[in-house]
């Protein structure tokens, strides 16, 4: 009993505050995205997703109880060996596994069903944790970031097998976390230089200006710098290198990317070439939005999302039913209470006394911004469409208690921070 | 080692919030595209027609109503898998008709593969029972019912006019803005003349439709809904059985008849030869039906009460006298003697006064006559006073309702024509004619054009001495008051007086020029006349009203190509008459030799018809 006390006094409650208002908002909007005037249904209606999310968000009590209950220790104690039972799950999937809207994604009995790639999140942040937490750990060390690429990037093929793009995706995040703890920017910058040249080619039809603008950089690069061999020799390299990504490009894009991912980059590039094949959702999800104007229809008042025209309203595009019926203001409040719970996770990250502990917190604030970023992101068209779910508001259990487990170990970590300077 | 890349994450986050909130910004607040969007996705809006007003006749019997017919509206986007060879079976077309149809659906200006647009229209009644059932295994074809019309009566074509959709021309004049593409409007007759009144108002009701473009429910609780209104029912005053009859009597022939109440001005029938069947110009036949009616060179098309236009002949004399006498020029004793110089004509008592001018119909009395209307010495100048005289007889004329359109309720009338001095002053110069430039006009020929229905108006004024209310055909509207301009007695300004003198004078003509005309126990008072015609034999003329004490029908006839005005128009008149003022008709003979159609002399008809025109000449 004491220590039951000893937690609730602990707890972050500001994280705890944006955690309950953005489900039960979650809640509210996936009722909306759903509601159908002529049919006089409940929110508590069991045959609808806001009626079974209640049921997950009542799970998610549990979950949150059972992580609070267990010892502190054991998260990191057991951190591999949680690992590789996802990874097992992973691997099973595909064999067991049953299909659900074209993904073979599911593990299940009957119907009742659970996506093992949603929990190979936490698994993933844990895992990484608890590496970088050794004892000793050195980032700049080769062998330590091949390590650290081999652990997201096993996870991230077995769940690609599921065909399941979006979120193996997620695990790119945890770039993010390696260049918190030391690793150098230049594999980010790389990324991000590589993904607007990839943009440029698509965008700029004629591949020569892009050769000449290259040129052109190089030259002043040259002419400005010292001109040293090793320089000029390295930004000519540079530049061959970047031309090479530019005539990638074509090849990627049509042999290895599959159509419907090309259709989803081509719609990112100009979603009016074609409204009603592969730019409908990317159209439509903006109609929605944009038609909400200042603060929107009101709550059940929305026509595009309930009525279908927006795919998956209820789960990935569920930002639009806000966007729709809250207009600007539902959306300001939204994303004021992401990027609120995103710098708290920072802070609470930074306040760890252990770096297990900072590491898995860095962890948990990359994977919500990864989601939050490219879920509103894609659906206001400044991504492309990637299914994955906005944490807190998407419709599904599996996704909902992830995200739930993400946070609430970080939350059970965090009211030990002390303890766990004690243990070192 | 690591300083910094905290804040940088930070700044990562904020600055993502902030793109995300100034992109919606400008997708919420700025770009009202997106709004429109939104509604055109999931509001449906559906168009009730209105009911057109209906059309009846001067007792009660319904000419017009509405028949239901249903156009196939196709959403191209639900079309998904279109089993065309059912398709074509349901709907009776082959294969290629449909491909045609889906490519004109597609060339379409409106089209929008989102809305519903006509695919096949105005199918009947008997159609649509046929297809009604079968529709569900055709997904993403709808069908809407507005309605068509259709007629009691297959005379009347003409008065009554048809209905057809808009054309893209009469879409861009349109200024009230009301009329959409596909929609109907009268084209001609009454149905053009009272479309405003007849067309009612449209109703529409704001849908909410999902993505399946299945309904659900009303638009804001049905807010902006509008119920239709339908149209003004119309009261005409035709007369059907005497409309049917004339039709009858005209049947086979090229002409008019137009029959007037006197004391009203109200048409009673209104007669066009030849005409066409107006359930012709209705449903889904219409553009096939139209063409044939259109290009057929007996012109059916052609509404010659209003349209055609004659020189009057020997019935304006009676004109020519009342002018005459109001102005002092004549007396009821004037007499000149049957000079034959000038103007040819036939056999009669010599001299004679006035009342037999007219009885005999005496072309060299009304060629002197003119002369003292015209010439009255008020200027020295010859020119100068037959310009003088002319444009003062003119004056005359119009309040006859001669020479402009009488403003009747039907688009297209024509003026006919009465030249004025600046006619004349156009053709030989001024001050280069006088009166013996311009004679043939006192016998009703030469420059002067008239209508049938003026002619029919000219009987109704002689019926009431010396008045005429402007003819219409519509003598009320349910729920509206007819223009107060059809209430309103146009005064000719001549003594009445002298209309008793002429009427008598008309009833002893028939006698005279048209004893065919006579009715037992009815006193009908008449007047013939020959209209020259260059281009083939002369037609067929006659005025008359009945009975002469209390004037129930005024009547015009004309038959083209059929000569003497005592023989087809007379008879026709006639029987026009009895058939209205006794209901029924007792001179069977008569009304054989007029269905025959046989009213030219072997001699005329053997002489080749350009040469049969004497110049100048009237045969009566």
């Amino acid at each position: 009993m004491r220590r039951e006390e000893a937690i609730s006094n602990k707890m972050d409650w500001v994280t705890v505050m944006i955690y309950m208002v953005m489900v039960l908002l979650g809640w509210f909007n996936i009722f909306a995205a759903v509601y159908d005037e002529t049919a006089h249904q409940s929110i508590f209606d069991l045959s609808l997703n806001s009626g079974r999310q209640l049921i997950f968000i009542a799970a998610s009590a549990i979950i949150i109880l059972a992580i609070l209950i267990v010892d502190m220790r054991f998260y990191e104690a057991a951190a591999y060996l949680i690992f590789g039972a996802i990874l097992f799950l992973l691997l099973l999937v595909p064999v067991i596994g049953k299909e659900v809207g074209g993904n073979k994604a599911w593990l299940g009995i009957g119907s009742f069903g659970v996506q093992p790639s949603e929990f190979a999140k936490f698994a993933t942040a844990l895992a990484v944790a608890k590496f970088i937490g050794t004892v000793g750990f050195k980032m700049d060390r080769l062998r330590n970031q091949l390590l650290l690429f081999i652990m997201i990037g096993v996870p991230m093929v077995l769940i690609l097998l599921q065909k399941d793009t979006g979120t193996a995706l997620v695990f790119t995040v945890f770039v993010i976390v390696f260049f918190r703890e030391g690793m150098s920017p230049f594999l980010i910058l790389v990324g991000l230089a590589a993904a607007i040249i990839f943009i440029l080619t698509l965008l700029v039809e004629n591949q020569l200006y892009l050769y000449g603008g290259i040129g052109v950089i190089l030259v002043a690069a040259i002419l400005l710098g010292k001109k040293s061999i090793k320089r000029i020799a390295l930004l000519t390299v540079g530049a061959l290198l970047i031309a090479g990504v530019i005539e990638s490009v074509d090849y990627v894009i049509t042999d290895v990317l599959k159509p419907h991912q090309q259709n989803r980059v081509k719609a990112l590039i100009n979603p009016d070439a074609d409204p009603l094949g592969f730019g409908w959702n990317v159209t439509q999800s903006k109609i929605a939005i944009g038609s909400g104007g200042f603060s929107g229809k009101g709550f059940l008042k929305g026509t595009q999302t309930k009525f279908d025209f927006v795919p998956e309203q209820s789960t990935d595009f569920i930002f639009c039913t806000i966007g729709e019926e809250h207009g600007w203001m539902g959306s300001f409040v939204v994303i004021v209470l992401f990027v609120a719970l995103l710098l708290r996770i920072i802070f609470l990250a930074e306040r760890q006394k252990s770096r297990f502990a900072r590491v898995y917190g860095y962890s948990v604030a990359s994977i919500f911004f990864f989601h939050f970023a490219v879920n509103i992101g894609m659906t206001i068209g400044l991504f492309p469409v990637i299914g994955i779910p906005l944490p807190f508001f998407s419709y599904g259990g599996s996704a909902l208690w992830s995200f739930t487990i993400l946070l609430f170990i970080l939350l059970k970590l965090d009211a030990h921070r002390s303890q766990m300077l004690q243990r070192l | 080692m690591n300083e910094g890349r905290k804040e940088i994450l930070q700044i990562v986050i904020v600055l993502t919030g902030i793109v995300f909130l100034v992109k919606l910004f400008f997708i919420q607040l700025l770009d009202d595209r997106y709004a429109q969007l939104a509604d055109s996705n999931s509001i449906m809006k559906n168009i009730e027609y209105p009911f057109r007003g209906l059309i009846y006749d001067r007792n009660g019997s319904l000419l017009v109503y509405n028949s239901p017919e249903y156009d196939l509206l196709i959403v191209k986007r639900e079309v998904t898998s279109l089993d065309s060879v059912n398709f074509c079976e349901v709907f009776d077309m082959t294969q290629d008709e449909l491909n045609v149809k889906f490519k004109e659906l597609r060339a379409r200006k409106e089209y929008s593969p989102y809305k519903p647009t006509v695919f096949i229209k105005q199918l009947s009644n008997y159609d649509f029972a046929k297809i009604q059932e079968r529709l569900d295994e055709f997904k993403g074809f709808y069908i809407q019912p507005r309605t068509s019309r259709a007629y009691a009566t297959n005379t009347l074509a003409n008065a009554v006019g048809y209905v057809s959709e808009i054309s893209k021309p009469q879409l861009d004049r349109d200024s009230s803005k009301l009329y959409r593409q596909g929609d109907y409007t009268g084209q001609s007759g009454i149905e053009a003349y009272y479309e405003i009144l007849l067309r009612g108002q449209r109703g529409v009701q704001y849908k909410l439709r999902n993505v399946k473009g299945i309904e659900k429910g009303s638009f804001k609780d049905g807010a902006f809904d509008t119920l239709s209104i339908p149209g003004h029912n119309l009261i005409t005053s035709i007369d059907l059985p005497l409309q049917e009859y004339g039709e009858y009597l005209m049947h086979g022939k090229v002409g008019s008849v137009v029959a007037i109440e006197p004391s009203s001005g109200e048409v009673l029938a209104m007669v066009s030869g030849p005409s066409y069947d107006p359930s012709m110009l209705t449903g889904r036949k219409f553009s096939s039906n139209f063409m044939l009616v259109n290009s057929d060179t007996t012109k059916p098309l052609f509404n010659r009460p209003l349209m055609a236009m004659y020189p009057p002949g020997s019935i304006f004399k009676i004109v020519q006298s009342l002018i005459g006498l109001q102005e002092g020029v004549l007396t009821y004793d004037t007499r000149f003697p049957c000079d034959r110089s000038l103007v040819n004509c036939h056999n009669h008592p010599n001299p004679t006064n006035l009342h037999g001018a007219i009885q005999y119909s005496c072309n060299p009395y009304f060629h002197q006559s003119f002369r003292r209307i015209i010439n009255q010495n008020k200027s020295p100048n010859t020119f100068t006073d037959s310009r003088i005289g002319l444009d003062n007889w003119r004056g005359y004329v119009k309040r006859f309702g001669l020479g402009e359109p009488l403003g009747v309720d039907l688009p297209s009338e024509k003026g006919g024509q009465m030249p004025s001095s600046n006619l004349y002053n156009r053709i030989y110069g001024e001050g280069r004619w006088k009166f013996s430039t311009i004679y043939s006009l006192s016998i009703g020929q030469g420059e002067m054009l008239v209508t049938p229905l003026q002619m029919a108006n000219l009987a109704a004024i002689m019926a009431n001495k010396g008045y005429f209310y402007t003819p219409h055909l519509v003598k009320a509207v349910e729920g509206a008051d007819i223009d107060v301009r059809f209430k309103v007695r146009h005064e000719t300004g001549i003594d009445s007086a002298y209309f008793t003198f002429v009427q008598d004078a008309m009833s002893d003509a028939i006698y005279g020029t048209a004893q065919r005309a006579i009715i037992p126990g009815i006193t009908l008072c008449g007047k013939t006349g020959t209209a020259q015609n260059p281009h083939g034999y002369d037609h067929s003329v006659f005025m008359a009203f009945a009975p002469k004490e209390n004037p129930k029908i005024a009547i015009a006839v004309y038959v083209e190509n059929a000569g003497w005005g005592g023989r087809s128009a007379a008879s026709i008149a006639s029987l026009m008459i009895e058939r209205y003022l006794t209901g029924e008709v007792k001179r069977k003979p008569l009304e054989a030799y007029v269905l025959k159609g046989d009213f030219l002399d072997p001699v005329v008809r053997a002489t080749p018809a350009a040469q049969s025109v004497p110049v100048n000449m009237d045969m009566e």
